[in-house]
């Protein structure tokens, strides 16, 4: 705690010399500024006159001085005997001496202004912008991941065994990942509706296959809604062998095509 | 009129046994072979222009009495020399007396005579001739059928009768088919000419329903969903077809007339899955398998949709209800409700279900022959899941034959309205495009008749349109 006192002590009185110090700078130039040229010749012997000092830039520019769009440039400026400086293009008010940067999308024409004692006095730089490089496209309207992409990227297919329609104990592992994954796109968008699609393998008949398909989606759904998924969120859909995601006639591409697919509904 | 009084009289005693038989036989024991008549079929050749149109004229006409299954064509290397073109170039031979005394008298052979046929080496029973010419710019065909084994003309003649077609290819085929329809109806053979055969094909980009002629030609797109429609039914009268198409809403019959193309009003219950469309032989109901209750189950409505009736009550998937055409009260039908599916049979009114096939295998697309009596359908009993082969059965003794094998995958069999023929689908091992073809009911006989594009779900239309 004294510390501490003693180190803030400290801060202001250094703070209190770096203001004074800041205070005999400003005073500085008006002392030592050599007096008009013109009043000089006339009456060497005499003091000089009491009229008021000058206001006058010194340098004003703009680096560098062509840019392409999208780019910045550096305004530079250094002023005498103002205390009344601004630069247009909305930039305001400036200090006397100074930088700063800027990103005109077209060239533009900067004035510097510095009054002081009723007189003014101006510089201009212009800062050319070329536009030969097209600009990036618009961003995109709306969120970038719609709800179907999420249901797409984060639910998984649950696969059946042959000729059957129980969800088995893996199909419950993804299914209770993907009631987390519904919910979480409904808690988002609660208008948001989902149908099931129930396939099969190419070797059941067309018929049997075609309500296979639409038992397995309703097994999912069933599961679905006692995992607490709205059952008014859920369609299903059988395509029993009609939309195969593989065609090889084997027991690996037979899993894979009897399977239940979660899609946003159209 | 005379030829008709003396077809009328002979038809009567020896081609109706002949049919009896035949068809009793296939009734029994399905794949026993037929006692056939045997048919010798000349070649037959055109005066002038119509000469051009006879290649075609003969191919069609020996297919056609081939292709019906029930005729035993006798091989042209075994005909006599001399080919009859019309019934005057059949001369009797004479009996000349003896040169020599106590010697009988000898026959002296005038010409073509029926006995050239009937002895050996050719042993026809039967005997088709004629010739065909250009008159009035059209092509006629003068056609005849003889039973050879009869004493003379007269009373050899069945068939002798004129025919008119345009002068090409088509009039050909048109003039051999008739007169081919005329020689079947001797033999008691129902002709499928004029039948249809519905079927689902992807040649369009989309399964769409096609309709064709019973030999494959003529096929035609009949309608245009663009997403997936299936399962074609024709009703008894043939002028309705229904089918089940993917809507936005799920699985929906939809039913069409044949005459204008236009669909016809059907009101689908509200759910997901609603397939296999059954017109029933009544002409009044359609059945079809829907989903009720979280399964496929058989119901029954009037032929608008409207009356819905539910005829199964299991926690099991049911689909293609079939009505036997003849009493029109049983039903067959695919059930899982014993396990793995299996054919069914119940009352139209839901009652006395009973299992058909023994529990092997897995069984699929009941058929029932027009005679109600012996049905096909395709199985994978003795075979992996999902070799199907095309079987029929006679529902009273359950006694089964296989029909196809070792032709990769054979699906959906349908019975011709002749109960002679069958349609099926086959796929080949490691194929993916399946195709159509017809067969006789014992195996034989099978012809390809589409090529183009995935083929399947074949019907054929009872009535001729």
């Amino acid at each position: 705690m004294r510390n501490l006192s003693r180190t803030l002590g400290t801060a202001v009185f250094a703070a209190a010399l770096m203001i004074s110090a800041a205070g005999c700078k400003k005073k500085a130039p008006i002392v030592n500024t050599p007096p008009p040229t013109t009043a000089a010749p006339t009456t060497p012997s005499e003091p000089p006159p009491a009229a008021p000092l000058a206001v006058r830039i010194n340098s004003f520019t703009g680096e560098p001085r062509s840019i392409e769009r999208g780019q910045s440039a550096t305004l530079r400026w250094s002023v005498g005997n103002s205390t009344d400086i601004s630069i247009d293009q909305n930039l305001g008010a400036v200090a006397a001496n100074g930088t700063r940067q800027v990103f005109p999308s077209q060239t533009t024409t900067y004035t510097l202004t510095a009054k002081g004692g009723g007189a003014q006095d101006t510089r201009s730089v212009t800062i050319e912008v070329s536009s030969s490089v097209p600009p990036p496209p618009p961003r995109p309207a709306g969120p970038a991941v719609s709800p179907g992409d999420i249901l797409g990227r984060d639910a998984q297919d649950v696969y059946f065994d042959y000729d059957k329609n129980d969800i088995r104990a893996d199909g419950r592992d993804t299914l209770t990942k993907d009631a987390d994954v519904i919910k979480r796109i409904l808690a988002a968008d609660p208008g948001f509706t989902i149908v099931i699609e129930g396939h099969c393998d190419e070797r059941g008949s067309e018929e049997y296959n075609l309500a296979l398909g639409d038992r397995r989606a309703i097994a999912v759904k069933e599961f679905l809604v006692q995992l607490g998924v709205p059952e008014d969120r859920l369609k299903t859909i059988s395509f029993g062998k009609e939309r195969p995601v593989c065609t090889d006639q084997d027991e690996a591409c037979y899993q894979r095509n009897r399977r239940g697919h979660l899609a946003p509904a159209q | 009129m005379k030829i008709k009084l003396i077809l009328a009289s002979l038809c009567a005693l020896a081609a109706g046994a002949i049919f009896l038989a035949g068809q009793e036989q296939i009734v029994g024991r399905v794949s026993d072979k037929i006692q056939k008549s045997k048919i010798a079929v000349i070649d037959f050749r055109g005066a002038g222009d119509a000469q051009k149109f006879m290649a075609t004229f003969n191919t069609t006409l020996w297919d056609e009495l081939n292709n019906s299954g029930r005729l035993e064509m006798v091989g042209k290397t075994f005909y006599p020399l001399e080919v009859p073109q019309q019934p005057q170039d059949f001369k009797p031979p004479t009996t000349a007396a003896s040169v020599r005394r106590g010697d009988p008298p000898h026959i002296v052979k005038n010409g073509p005579w029926l006995t050239d046929w009937s002895g050996p080496p050719t042993n026809a029973n039967y005997l088709v001739f004629g010739y065909t010419a250009v008159q009035d710019g059209r092509l006629l065909l003068r056609g005849f059928l003889f039973n050879v084994g009869q004493p003379d003309v007269a009373s050899a003649q069945l068939i002798g009768k004129l025919y008119f077609g345009s002068l090409d290819e088509d009039g050909s085929k048109k003039v051999a088919r008739e007169f081919a329809a005329d020689i079947l109806q001797q033999f008691g053979i129902k002709s499928l000419a004029g039948t249809k055969i519905y079927f689902v094909s992807d040649r369009s980009g989309n399964k769409e329903i096609w309709s064709m002629d019973y030999d494959g030609s003529n096929q035609k797109q009949m309608t245009n969903y663009k997403t997936i429609s299936k399962d074609p039914a024709v009703s008894p009268d043939g002028k309705m077809f229904a089918f089940h198409t993917l809507t936005k809403t799920g699985w929906q019959i939809m039913v069409h007339s044949v005459e204008t193309g236009k669909k016809l009003p059907f009101y689908n219950m509200v759910t997901s899955t609603i397939e296999t469309p059954e017109f029933a032989p009544d002409g009044q109901h359609m059945l079809f398998s829907a989903t009720v209750d979280g399964w496929l189950q058989v119901c029954m409505t009037d032929l608008n949709g409207g009356n819905l009736v539910r005829l199964s009550h299991v926690r099991a998937l049911e689909v293609s209800p079939k009505v036997d055409p003849k009493n029109k009260r049983e039903v067959l039908f695919i059930s899982g409700r014993s396990g793995i599916e299996q054919l069914w049979k119940m009352s139209i009114d839901g009652g006395d279900v009973e299992r058909v096939t023994n529990g092997e295998g897995y069984v699929a697309n009941p058929s029932w022959r027009p005679d109600g009596q012996t049905i096909a359908f395709a199985w994978t009993r003795g075979f992996e899941p999902g070799a199907y082969n095309i079987f029929v059965m006679d529902l009273a003794s359950k006694q089964y034959t296989q029909l196809t094998s070792n032709s990769g995958k054979n699906e959906s069999p349908f019975w011709a309205p002749d109960g002679v023929h069958l349609v099926y689908q086959s796929t080949p091992t490691r194929g993916r495009a399946a195709q159509i073809y017809t067969m006789l009911a014992d195996g034989t006989h099978q012809q390809k008749v589409t090529t183009q594009g995935d083929n399947t779900q074949p019907v054929w239309s009872n009535a001729i349109n």
